[in-house]
């Protein structure tokens, strides 16, 4: 038993890539669901144990192969990226049952099997990316995660979701390119891929290679801001979002562009650490001002969506412009406001879509006009979406609330009241887009496709309700959530100063 | 009643949501789901009843509840002042709710299930609003209120109503967001914590000009206290069923307003605090001018709701000048009139619905003679209306005697003008209606018009007349036995 607890680092990756292999072999869907629903599962449980462990014992250094850091592969656990784990591979678990009847609906026939396939090392790389200690290794899995989400993108029936799926591979491979030459600066200067070991190195870097370093912090911000889709390199997410498969949709809001951000706080803190002669770089100042503008125009672009797919997938550009936001502000409350709004807006967006999901699955639309009146006919689905808006919001006794809590304690003691104004207006806005919904959904009559609509069978309909109960459980007990993260905070700040 | 008082307090929270639940269990058969209204409104009236000995005797029953966030608790307490903000909404309910069955039904209306339980989640919201510990349990139910009431007023799906809708929600959230939570988290990153304590927290903790702007952001963003210019809402929400607008509009959220900035001023910043740093003349001039224009605007509706909206909104700027005052006995009779109010405004909307459901009319123009046919509904009108001018015997004299005590004693004068030219407005606005319908003869109907049955005496159905009847005695027995408000009032000053 032990001898399995030592491996959990790299059984967490092992796992879904086994999986994916073994579902690329069969190809057949009945197995590919199955195995996609165990090895998410048991990705969970590892994910939860290995929380367990680093709030136990502190971060685990796990070296793989055997081989020491700097010169081996190692798996560095610590708070800030259990809690990321934990957060991608539970919301791929909960989502899962979800998936059956919703991509049997939505993908064709022969290729269900590849669905599946491609999902398991879509969450290997997302898992591995978290997970890794080492530069060149997430170089490695975001490209695994970046692959599979291509495919999964192009497995939309829609054939719009080709030529998005090409837009993406087009976008995602600048930002992995930009990435990895990042990467290789940093090399250039330490001599080293562990970030550990490159955080030590970078403290006795002479003056004049500190241009080296600031053009690796330029790429690295580039590359990854591509990933996380922050404004203005978003240009890729709306139709990537809209036209892939509902469940992959569901997934990828959840996960994939949090762990961008996670990768983008761990090179900060990495860097930052080494060398604060970067303060200057006023990296701060403009990931604050492209912040905010995406908080208002992806807002203000949503209010007009027709299409709720892209309608969410545009309020998502605003919800990451929260959590760059807390990242830019860099005080205790604010990063801690960035980390909990991370996990928070994962799970009340993996819901949301769901819940398209599930609209789609029932009347074959997610467009507006569609969905009038569907309201009374799918009354718990459609108040998951209601709970899970109002938590897109921030109405307190939701999770969102939270999160704008801590941001807007933060903004205060950054820079006064501008910023807290900033942060409560824009939210405004989207009490008009999921407001005008909401009306729209509930108090219209019926329109022609949803007057036979009916409530989804249980295997949709728990994962929308476990989701959207999560939003206001975390908006009350915030022991997992904000607590966790304000340590990991403390942790990062510390590490900085 | 031997249960504990922290017991009855979570109970009294619990019940309406409770309520809610069951509700959509009977929407098949109308009988059985309105008496688990009355059931739920019986029993969260008795829980609050029986807290009230324990708080006169100074008991002030807590939960510590859940820590949401460091220093801030989804908590529970029962202070006087919300006891009696409590009391009055649960009391008020019981009737409502027997009105609520003659009226929907009398209007055959759609969508009563829903109906009763956005009411009851509203209630709820309510009974939490008025025991929460501090301001972040507050704002939690203050939006609840908001998003519970706001299919109320969309109720009937048309037009106009799903615009008021838009707007009520828009407003209501837009202040509550972008002012009120500003402000609750800048009073926690100054005092770090937002409890509610006898004497405020924010003492020597913030400067002249700040304390300004923190008051501005909640006086303004607590929209539900409907100071102009942030008033718009509660005439659009008047498209509402009327005992929506009676209970809700006249009551649990519009004294939610102002029972939130009484608290604010007297438990956050603390009156001290708030005089030694003058900000009583900026805050008495706001309200005097909602006072003052509300008035005006109310002289020239027609629509009788309309005209009441902007009463409520004149009188819910008087609770404000109240506390506006700052000393405690014009607080006093701030608190003393949110109770009058909400007794004499509820009356009023009764008689309004009353006169909608039995002669189908809407305007003030059409009322002449109506008293011959309605006598209880408006003689009913005629108690609530002098309890609105504030004409002793009823409740709203006494609120307003306290103000002006207080006025008097701090020589505020701009307020005295207010009261002084306010209860002339007032007595404008409502004695010609209470006039026509009694003094003026009917409008002789035309031939063949059905004569007969313009004539004869048609009161609404009985559990319309049973409640107004209720409410309109309730205005004379304030005045008469006031010893229970009158002691939370002055228990919430400390005295």
């Amino acid at each position: 038993m032990s001898s399995v607890q030592a491996h959990l680092p790299a059984l967490q990756v092992v796992l879904p890539l086994l999986g994916s292999l073994f579902a690329g072999f069969v190809r057949r869907e009945a197995t590919g669901f199955a195995l996609a629903l165990a090895v998410s599962w048991t990705a969970a449980v590892i994910s939860a144990v290995l929380l367990w462990q680093v709030l136990q014992g502190g971060p685990i250094s796990y070296h793989l192969g055997g081989w020491p850091p700097p010169w081996g592969i190692e798996y560095r656990i610590d708070l800030l990226n259990a809690f990321v784990l934990l957060l991608v591979a539970w919301v791929g678990a909960v989502t899962m049952p979800f998936a059956r009847r919703s991509v049997a609906f939505e993908v064709d026939e022969g290729r269900q099997g590849w669905f599946y396939c491609m999902y398991l090392l879509c969450l290997t790389g997302l898992l591995g990316i978290t997970v890794t200690g080492d530069a060149f290794n997430a170089f490695v899995f975001l490209e695994i995660s970046s692959l599979s989400t291509y495919v999964l993108i192009a497995l939309g029936r829609d054939r719009r979701a080709l030529l998005s799926a090409f837009q993406y591979l087009i976008m995602g491979t600048i930002g992995a390119t930009f990435y990895v030459i990042g990467v290789g600066f940093l090399y250039l200067v330490t001599g080293s891929l562990n970030m550990v070991d490159i955080a030590q190195r970078l403290g006795s870097v002479p003056l004049e290679q500190t241009r080296a370093v600031a053009v690796a912090v330029a790429f690295l911000t580039v590359g990854i801001s591509l990933k996380l889709a922050l404004f203005p390199l978003h240009v890729w997410l709306p139709n990537a979002y809209a036209y892939a498969p509902s469940l992959a949709t569901a997934f990828l809001a959840g996960t994939a562009t949090k762990v961008a951000v996670y990768l983008l706080v761990r090179f900060f803190a990495v860097i930052l650490a080494g060398s604060p002669a970067f303060g200057p770089l006023q990296l701060a100042d403009v990931l604050l001002v492209l912040s905010i503008a995406a908080m208002f125009v992806a807002s203000a672009i949503a209010v007009f969506e027709t299409n709720l797919k892209r309608m969410l997938a545009y309020s998502s550009l605003a919800q990451i412009g929260y959590i760059t936001l807390g990242i830019g502000i860099a005080n205790q409350a604010g990063l801690t406001g960035a980390i909990v709004h991370l996990f928070n807006h994962a799970i009340m967006k993996a819901a949301l879509f769901l819940v398209l999901g599930a609209v789609f699955y029932r009347i074959g639309s997610v467009k507006l006009h569609d969905l009038a009146g569907i309201g009374p006919k799918m009354p718990l689905t459609m108040a998951a979406f209601a709970v899970a808006g109002f938590a897109l919001i921030g109405t307190p006794g939701t999770s969102g609330f939270v999160s704008k809590w801590y941001l807007a304690v933060g903004a205060f003691g950054h820079s006064g009241w501008l910023l807290v104004l900033l942060i409560v207006a824009s939210s405004l806005i989207a009490v008009v887009y999921v407001g005008r919904v909401v009306e729209v959904v509930w108090f219209r009559p019926p329109s022609p496709l949803a007057e036979t609509a009916r409530e989804v069978p249980p295997s949709m309909l728990v994962p929308i309700l476990v989701l959207a109960g999560a939003t206001i459980w975390f908006g009350i007990d915030t022991r997992l959530t904000a607590d966790l993260a304000g340590k990991a905070a403390a942790m990062l700040l510390a590490a900085v100063r | 009643m031997s249960a504990r008082p922290e017991t009855l307090m979570l109970a009294a929270v619990v019940i309406p949501f409770a309520a809610a639940l069951a509700i959509p269990l009977f929407r098949r058969a109308p009988n059985p789901r309105e008496a688990v209204t009355l059931v739920a409104a019986a029993a969260l009236f008795l829980a609050v009843l029986s807290l009230l000995p324990s708080v006169l005797g100074g008991a002030r029953p807590e939960w510590a509840g859940v820590t949401v966030l460091p220093g801030v608790a989804f908590a529970f307490a029962v202070e006087p002042l919300g006891m009696l903000f409590a009391l009055v909404a649960s009391a008020l309910w019981i009737v409502n709710s027997i009105y609520s069955i003659g009226y929907m039904r009398a209007h055959d209306e759609p969508r009563q299930t829903g109906y009763y339980v956005c009411f009851a989640v509203a209630l709820g919201s309510t009974i939490g609003l008025a025991f929460a510990k501090n301001l972040f349990t507050l704002f939690l139910f203050y939006e609840a209120l908001t998003i519970s009431t706001y299919p109320l007023v969309a109720h009937h799906r048309d037009a106009e109503a799903m615009r008021s809708g838009r707007l009520y929600l828009l407003l209501l959230l837009g202040t509550s967001m972008v002012l009120f939570l500003p402000a609750i988290a800048a009073t926690y990153v100054l005092a770090g914590t937002t409890d509610f304590a006898a004497g405020g927290i924010l003492s020597g903790k913030a400067s002249g000009a700040l304390l300004t702007v923190l008051l501005l952001l909640f006086v303004f963003g607590i929209g539900k206290a409907a100071l102009m210019p942030l008033h718009f809402w509660l005439p659009a929400a008047m498209v509402a069923p009327t005992p929506v607008s009676a209970l809700l509009h006249a009551v649990a959220v519009v004294k939610a307003g102002v029972f939130t900035v009484v608290k604010v001023i007297v438990l956050i910043f603390g009156v001290e605090t708030l005089s030694a740093s003058g900000q009583s003349g900026w805050l008495t001039a706001v309200a005097g001018i909602t006072v003052v224009v509300a008035s005006l605007v109310a002289l020239k509706q027609d629509n009788l709701k309309r005209r009441l909206a902007y009463s409520t909104v004149s009188q819910l700027a008087y609770v404000v000048l109240g506390a506006a005052i700052l000393t405690p006995i014009s607080v006093i009779g701030a608190v003393m009139h949110i109770a009058a109010h909400a007794v004499g405004k509820i009356t009023l909307f009764f008689a309004a619905g009353s006169i909608q459901t039995a002669a189908h009319l809407t305007e003030v123009s059409q009322l002449d003679g109506i008293g011959r046919r309605m006598p209880w509904t408006m003689g009913a009108f005629a108690v609530g209306a002098l309890g609105m001018i504030g004409l002793p015997p009823t409740a709203g004299f006494l609120g307003k005697w306290f103000m002006l005590a207080g006025a008097m004693q701090t020589e505020n004068w701009l307020a005295v003008a207010v009261m002084v030219v306010s209860t002339v407005l007032n007595a404008g606005y409502f004695l010609p209606i209470v006039f026509r319908a009694f003094l003026r003869a009917p409008p002789t109907p035309e031939p063949g018009h059905g004569a007969a049955q313009e004539r004869a005496p048609a009161e609404a159905p009985w559990p319309i007349v049973a409640a107004l009847t209720a409410t309109a005695l309730g205005v004379l027995a304030l005045f008469f036995l006031p010893d229970v408000p009158l002691a939370l009032a002055r228990m919430t000053m400390g005295r």
